[in-house]
């Protein structure tokens, strides 16, 4: 059973890994930077997916675009900025602060704040509602209610 | 008062979000191209493999550029439009045979008729990618002196010809080249 098991993961595995082609390179920094590059470059048709993990043609020509870019000794800039100019700001995963994408990266800390701010004072509201000030007679009257329990409890 | 305004509160704030999400269209990203010249390719025709295509052949004209491919099936939606388009209207409709067979190519436009001009066989997608093309179909607007103005992405339909595109053709047409 064990073994069919294994058999299975692996025979899925293959076709997992069918249709990214191999690529040769010379120096493993260019190796590294081709991995880099397509981890990080948006796959258009696909679009929660990036040139490497898309199976997508586009994916696979724009994987042979930056392949060729990087054999010809392209900076990372110089691709990066090859993608941008054809396919805008959307095609990077980590698009580039300015005014049309700052709530983009500002947002999620504006809600934070928020957050804290409204917490603090729901916290501060708490405590002011629970400090409630009792009168002499009215501590006897809850001394004597919570001696009342206790003796009902010890019974 | 608050313990129930603020709960309405957020809950507004959350359909109006929620609603504006539902009418975007993810696929649509802006092209960076808009009011920028059109990328330059040199492309065998379709018809007439000997013979080269080029947008520079345009210049001093409004045309279009659909990129098509016969194994685009959103393309066979959209061909009707575009026939139409050809027949009633004078403007020069350039085709981007994008990633496709020149037999099938050719079959198919013989099938469906061909609404134009010419069409450049573009095999490998290199000029698709230099035009920022990422769905088939696309149509691009281009002015007389050669910058992109409108980008249609997927599909086009009677309703984009009549309110974006032939307004716009006519517009840029009154434009000095």
């Amino acid at each position: 059973m064990k073994k069919l098991i294994l058999l299975l993961l692996f025979s899925v595995m293959g076709t997992a890994f069918a249709g990214v082609e191999v690529h040769k390179f010379e120096q493993a920094e260019q190796e590294q930077q081709y991995n880099r590059l397509i981890a990080e470059l948006r796959c258009l048709v696909c679009q929660n997916q990036n040139l490497a993990d898309s199976n997508a043609e586009l994916a696979q020509d724009l994987r042979q675009e930056v392949y060729e870019m990087i054999q010809n000794g392209a900076s990372d800039q110089e691709i990066v900025n090859f993608m941008v100019a054809r396919y805008g700001d959307f095609v990077l995963y980590r698009p580039p602060f300015k005014t049309t994408t700052a709530f983009l990266w500002i947002g999620p800390f504006i809600i934070l704040i928020a957050g804290f701010v409204i917490l603090l004072v729901f916290i501060r509201k708490r405590k002011q509602a629970g400090a409630v000030e009792l009168d002499e007679s009215e501590h006897a009257r809850a001394r004597e209610l919570l001696n009342e329990k206790n003796e009902t409890d010890s019974q | 008062m608050w313990r129930y305004l603020a709960p309405l509160g957020i809950f507004i704030v959350l359909v109006v979000f929620l609603s504006v999400g539902l009418k975007l269209d993810p696929r649509e990203v802006p092209s960076p191209l808009i009011n920028k010249p059109a990328p330059a390719f040199t492309l065998p025709k379709l018809h007439q493999p000997e013979q080269t295509v080029s947008p520079a052949d345009f210049k001093g004209k409004v045309w279009l550029l659909n990129v098509w491919a016969s194994w685009c099936v959103s393309c066979r939606a959209e061909h009707p439009v575009l026939n139409q388009m050809a027949r009633t209207s004078a403007v020069p409709i350039i085709g981007l045979n994008y990633k496709d067979g020149r037999d099938v190519a050719q079959q198919w436009l013989q099938q469906r008729g061909d609404p134009y001009t010419v069409s450049a066989f573009d095999e490998d997608g290199r000029a698709g990618i230099d035009w920022g093309v990422y769905g088939v179909p696309e149509t691009f607007v281009i002015d007389k002196r050669g910058n992109i103005r409108y980008k249609h992405t997927g599909p086009v339909d009677q309703k984009a010809v009549t309110d974006k595109i032939m307004p716009l053709v006519s517009e840029l047409e009154k434009e000095p080249a």
